[in-house]
């Protein structure tokens, strides 16, 4: 029975893989009008018709005060990528948006330089005319030998897809900022390591000059002083004053977590470690003191050097590397979640979305989704549940890596409690709706904004972007950091908005809810009608101008409210208003919401099911809902107590474990960085992901992948594959025997797609045992990849598999047979269709995945069936009860034969899932069948 | 250590009766592996309804819970083996002790009285009549108990006045004489006559024998019913199931289920009776035993049927509880207890407290 596409796999079994499927040419009459791009050799999809480079790529620039702003590398570090992108140009352009003055230097009343911890400006910026679109992401780094302390640095996202850049707006904000947390953390803690040394330097000198000192007044006293004399006093000043300077520099960088944390007795070590730390500083202030206790004894000693009068500061001094400013570990980190990101928002926009609203979906399925669904996805589900439960069906969606991987719930593990994320997303949530009173004043406002006007505008924009300098642009100031770095930042940020603001700041200066409460409510006042707007940020209009020489042609974006209350806003009393959004954020007016909108899954999806919503949102409210956990620790304390009693249930899960333990770790390492405790939460996220969630990421793609094609490779090569995936899909262990390991590896992997899971954890499978099988294998692995020795050794193999052959099936890849229970279903020769057209491994995949996702639909169904599964009345006989069953499973769900045991058998892996506890503390049984079994052959 | 995976000295196969992977009549099809031990599993006690304990040779008794199979308790203690008879209370104080057992002693307990504050333990009564060890004694009510020793006797005791209702020395066998040829052969394979266990209701005795399953009716004096290979190996541990099944475990590492099934008059099998029918030269006899087995064919008027049988452990199953609600409990050699259940019945079960749940949840609607 070896058909067309058999002799296809026999044949092509190696080189078949992912070759692109050539169709023989239509007729002329048929054939569609070829892509106008097509000669370029892209496909209808791409929008790289005028872009000069091949994909979407990452550009860190730097606006370096000696040469102007330059590119400094790219990710993918390949010139193929960028091919002739004039990154030179671009580099100009991105530096040239950031709006933001970075304020450092002697503020007015102060007596000393002042840090600011300016908050990084988030920008969506484009040129037609390049083709190009950007998300940039301006940050500003601390470099003791740069102009006011500062270097402005950029990160920016380039793409030839405005819609990728403008929809993924806020999943790229989160992203992007956690490389740069992860960037402003090692440099922080670099700035300060410089701060000692030139501390160091600065002592030496004094007491080098004071030795001088002391010699020139011995051998001179006559009772007034030589010039000489007079010179070195005002050296030794300027070095006093100096010392002074940088010692409060130190202070202020140090103080940087500890603002953040302050009142927040989180009852972990970390925490009593930062404010160790913190003492620690505040004993340090003393320079000598600090020499002598030597607090970081891990570094390598320094020697003193002495330190010229003359300022050091000179034009062909080189300037440090993005890697010294940032410390190696550091900037390898960022690096590494920079190519994360890469990878992540790699492909066409819409499979991005796609690949999102079906994480979203998948994540509202709860009771069934541990099944077939990767367990890497699933692992959020955790906390997505009870969040699900606290707060909103959930819209929540975070690329492949949400809560479990990212940083945020590991930090909070380590301060003792795991589920206090969720708990913040609650106060975060009070807290909106506090909010919601500003939402409601800037919404009446923004209705006296004429919609229309803006859309002109937009369309002028659209229509005029012929010019390169056309653009548009995206101011957005990330709320998480607004509500994390609020003080100092806030500040800074608010200063050129308005002079009440200012004046409202000094009076509350370091009120954590106050503060973010004037943000709110001031940068939407302000910023939302054009003037002001204009007025307020000054420099980016003007630098913009420059540009676009016409400013009615730029369009810039308040963003001001953030991305997440526009969420808020939309779900909450403007979800059937979209105009009143659309003006709200001038955005969506342009090409009905096709172009705009920052959160348009939300908006679309919102209407069109009602019930999928922009999991992006639920993506920064959680993200905020970390940072509000710490700020607004003073406020509501209970906050911390909750979340402290959630610990335990999650205590005993192993990813959990390994998180903390790695967070510890993290925070060992950076003992010496008294800078952060905020920032070692991003340097955790930045360093897991790497390790863990970015290769998990694209790995599972590939395996998905490969698994795919070498499943579609066992249904077309095996005419007995329906029985075993029969055996697989009813929880009957299917032992793969063979004596090459690496062909029984991947068959196991292929088959795996079909087996279901007993919960969140790893599938069980089993891809390669060598010792004879044991009652325990069979409970505990559904697919078991067995080696097939030779030796008399195998004997006992062999004689184990025999005697327990009726828990198993057995695929012999040696002799091509299959011994295993008789299948006559229908279900699995649609899953598995040896005839099948799909020609890739993906495509399969996804076929497998929506067939099982149906069955995991009926499944439901018959689990939750209260007359099925429950007597009707008292003495209803068990076989009235089981006739039921059968008839619904038959009538209703239309399974025939032995497809009733495929969702019987998913009907009680839902109902002992559905029944555990807390995850993980159920027992897997082993239910099985005494029926005969046949042996297939080829 | 295996059994089955030696392939030498393995007692000859394919004679014990066996089943195929149909069992209709198997209720038990779910299992659930419990792994808490570290030796052998020796001994389960049934504590009430749900609770039952195991105790095994690495000194360890776990009490567990058979409904949600969780440890309940887990204690360390010293046991104290050999010929001695320990009298313990509940705070494992060893109370008295007595030794030197090799016969069927009776024993009294006396507890302390007024007189004496002190537990004792008195020999009442000493029965000298087994001729080899005994392996087993079961009450059957009030009046009566069973013994069985190493050599196959079965004796049928008094417990008022300590006399012998009956004395079965191979009882079944038909030839009595037996050279003394063939007393060696049956030296060799002595373990096949001993007697380990018995369990009885009111009208049988049944009777691990060997490798085989005896039913001894209490009334009639005599086998009704035997299965002369019931299992590779010595059976371990019988019992009795209310609706006429019997459980047995074995050296082999397995379990069967049976059903004492009346006997069609004229359809039946011949009961091969005697025990040396499965030495291979019991069919030297058959002809002599043409009459004996003729008269006998009146009187076994039941059989045993496999209906089922429960493989899981990889060594010997030592021994098993039955439990009405929670199914079976076996434990092994192989360190492993085992919880057999049927799997409709759990899967019921799971349903009900399913929707238990959701009614706690309030997520239970009921709609028209």
């Amino acid at each position: 029975m070896i058909s067309a596409p058999d002799v296809v796999a026999f044949t092509k079994e190696d080189e078949y893989e992912e070759e692109p499927y050539n169709e023989p040419a239509l007729p002329e009459e048929y054939s569609v009008p070829l892509f106008p791009f097509a000669s370029q050799g892209a496909n209808p999809w791409s929008k790289l018709s005028g872009a000069k480079f091949s994909r979407d790529f990452i550009l860190i620039s730097e606006f370096s005060e000696q040469v102007g702003p330059q590119p400094l590398l790219t990710i993918p570090n390949d010139t193929k990528v960028f091919g002739t992108f004039d990154l030179n140009y671009f580099s100009l352009r991105i530096m040239s948006v950031d709006y933001q003055a970075s304020f450092v230097g002697h503020p007015p009343g102060s007596a000393y330089p002042k840090l600011n911890f300016v908050e990084d400006s988030k920008v969506v910026l484009g040129d037609s005319k390049e083709g190009a679109f950007a998300y940039v992401h301006h940050l500003t780094l601390y470099d003791l030998e740069a102009r006011g302390f500062v270097r402005p640095f950029c990160m920016a996202y380039i793409s030839a897809d405005q819609h990728k850049i403008m929809q993924q707006f806020q999943e790229l904000s989160a992203e992007f900022s956690k490389a740069s947390e992860c960037l402003k953390t090692g440099n922080r803690k670099a700035f300060a390591g410089e701060l000692e040394k030139k501390l160091k330097d600065l002592d030496y000198t004094r007491t080098v000059l004071h030795t001088e000192t002391e010699i020139q007044k011995k051998a001179n006293d006559k009772g007034f002083y030589s010039s000489q004399a007079i010179e070195k006093a005002n050296e030794l000043a300027s070095v006093e004053k100096s010392i002074i300077e940088h010692q409060d520099l130190l202070k202020q960088i140090r103080s940087y977590p500890h603002r953040k944390s302050k009142g927040s007795d989180l009852c972990s070590g970390e925490m009593e470690q930062t404010s160790d730390q913190a003492d620690q500083v505040s004993s340090t202030s003393n320079p000598d003191e600090s020499a002598e206790t030597d607090l970081y004894t891990c570094r390598p000693a320094y020697t003193p050097k002495l330190i010229k009068a003359k300022s050091t500061k000179c034009f062909d001094k080189k300037l440090k590397t993005l890697e010294e400013l940032c410390d190696t570990e550091y900037f390898t980190q960022t690096l590494a979640q920079l190519s994360h990101i890469e990878h992540m928002f790699r492909g066409d926009l819409c499979y991005l979305l796609t690949s999102q609203i079906d994480r979203a979906l998948l994540k509202q399925q709860h009771i069934t989704n541990f099944l077939f669904e990767d367990f890497v996805e699933v692992d959020d589900r955790v906390v997505e549940k009870q969040e699900n439960v606290s707060s909103k069906p959930s819209e929540d969606q975070l690329p492949s890596r949400s809560l479990g991987e990212c940083p945020i719930p590991k930090v909070l593990i380590s301060v003792g409690s795991y589920k206090s994320s969720v708990e913040s997303v609650l106060i975060k949530m009070e807290q909106e709706l506090g909010d919601e009173e500003y939402k409601d004043a800037e919404v009446a406002e923004l209705n006296s904004f004429d919609p229309q006007e803006n859309l002109d505008y937009l369309d002028m924009d659209m229509k005029g972007s012929v010019s390169s300098g056309e653009s548009i642009e995206v101011l957005g100031t990330e709320k998480s950091t607004s509500v994390l770095s609020k003080s100092d930042s806030q500040a800074s940020l608010t200063v050129p908005l308005s002079p009440q603001v200012i004046r409202s700041k000094a009076v509350s200066h370091r009120t954590i809810s106050e503060d973010s409460i004037e943000v709110l409510s001031t940068c939407p006042s302000e910023a939302l009608i054009p003037d002001d707007f204009k007025a307020s940020y000054p420099s980016a209009i003007n630098e913009e101008e420059s540009y676009a020489g016409d400013n009615e042609g730029a369009i810039h974006f308040q963003a001001s409210t953030s991305p997440p209350e526009l969420g808020e806003t939309e779900e909450g009393s403007l979800e059937n208003t979209p105009s009143q959004i659309d003006s709200s954020c001038c955005i969506g007016q342009e090409s009905d919401g096709q172009l705009g909108p920052f959160s348009p899954p939300a908006h679309t999806h919102y209407d069109e099911d009602g019930v999928v919503s922009s999991p992006p949102q639920s993506y920064r409210q959680k993200d905020q809902g970390f940072h509000v956990d710490f700020t607004v620790e003073n406020a509501s304390p209970s906050s911390r107590d909750n979340s402290c009693e959630g610990f335990p249930a999650y205590e005993l899960d192993p990813n959990h474990l390994l998180a903390s333990r790695d967070v510890s770790k993290t925070s060992l390492d950076n003992y010496s960085d008294t800078t952060s405790y905020v920032s070692s939460v991003a340097s955790t996220s930045s360093d897991r992901i790497p390790s863990s969630a970015h290769p998990s990421c694209s790995s599972s793609e590939r395996h998905k992948k490969r698994a795919g094609q070498n499943a579609l490779k066992f249904i077309r090569q095996y005419p007995f594959a329906h029985p075993a995936i029969y055996s697989l899909l009813s929880g009957r262990t299917l032992v793969v025997l063979g004596e090459d390991e690496a062909i029984v590896r991947k068959l196991v992997t292929a088959l795996s797609i079909f087996v279901p899971n007993y919960g969140r954890y790893a599938k069980p499978v089993k891809h390669w045992v060598s010792s004879p099988l044991h009652i325990l294998d069979f409970q505990k692995w559904k697919l078991i990849g067995l080696q097939r020795v030779a030796s008399p050794a195998s004997a006992g193999t062999l004689h184990a598999l025999s005697r327990y052959s009726r828990y198993t099936s057995i695929l012999d890849l040696d002799n091509k047979t299959l011994r295993c229970p008789l299948y006559r279903g229908t279900l699995v020769p649609r899953l598995a269709d040896h005839r099948t057209q799909i020609k890739r491994g993906s495509t399969y995949y996804l076929h497998v995945q929506s067939m099982l996702t149906q069955l995991c639909a009926k499944a439901f169904l018959y689990t939750f069936c209260h007359h099925l599964q429950l007597p009707a009345h008292d003495k209803e006989t068990e076989e009235l009860r089981a006739s039921r069953q059968a008839s619904f499973l038959k009538l209703d769900l239309g399974l025939v034969n032995e497809d009733a045991r495929v969702v019987q058998y998913l009907a009680e892996l839902l109902k002992l899932h559905y029944l555990q506890e807390s995850p993980g503390t159920g027992h897997p049984m082993l239910r099985f069948d005494y029926v005969p079994s046949f042996l297939y052959k080829i | 250590m295996l059994r089955w995976l030696i392939g030498g000295g393995r007692e000859p196969q394919g004679l014990a009766e066996t089943i195929g992977e149909e069992q209709t009549q198997n209720p038990y099809t779910e299992l659930l592996v419990l792994k808490a031990h570290h030796d052998i599993v020796r001994f389960l006690v049934q504590l009430d309804d749900y609770r039952f304990a195991s105790a095994g040779d690495d000194g360890i008794v776990i009490v567990w819970n058979a409904q949600c199979l969780t440890i309940l308790q887990r204690l360390d203690v010293w046991l104290s083996g050999g010929n001695e008879v320990c009298v313990w209370n509940r705070k494992l104080d060893l109370l008295c002790k007595t030794c030197h057992l090799s016969d069927t002693v009776i024993f009294r307990l006396v507890a302390p009285t007024d007189e004496s504050l002190e537990w004792d333990i008195r020999e009442v009564k000493r029965l000298l009549d087994h001729q080899d060890n005994i392996l087993s004694l079961v009450n059957v009510n009030d009046l009566s108990f069973v013994t069985g020793s190493h050599v196959g006797e079965l004796i049928i005791w008094d417990a008022l006045d300590w006399t012998m209702q009956a004395y079965e020395r191979n009882f079944w066998d038909p030839a009595p004489q037996l050279d003394t040829q063939q007393e060696i052969k049956l030296c060799q394979k002595l373990t096949d006559i001993s007697i380990h266990h018995f369990t009885c209701d009111e009208e049988n005795v049944f009777a691990a024998v060997g490798r085989g399953l005896y039913v001894y009716s209490l009334q009639m004096k005599r086998v009704i019913a035997c299965q002369k290979t019931a299992h590779d190996s010595s059976v371990l541990h019988i019992a009795k199931l209310p609706n006429r099944q019997l459980i047995s475990c074995s050296e082999d590492g397995s379990v069967r289920i049976w059903e004492l099934r009346e006997k069609q008059q004229l359809a039946a099998e011949p009961v091969p009776t005697g025990f040396f029918n499965m030495w291979g030269f019991g069919r030297v006899n058959k002809q002599a035993n043409q009459p004996v087995k003729k008269q006998q064919e009146n009187v076994t008027s039941c059989s045993l049927e496999l209906i089922g049988d429960l493989i899981g452990h990889s060594s010997s199953v030592e021994m098993f509880l039955y439990f009405e609600d929670h199914g079976l409990v076996t434990c092994s050699a192989d360190h492993l207890i085992i919880l057999w259940k049927n799997g409709e019945r759990e899967s019921g079960l799971r349903s009900l407290k399913l929707f238990q749940k959701l009614e706690e949840n309030g997520d239970l609607y009921f709609t028209v």
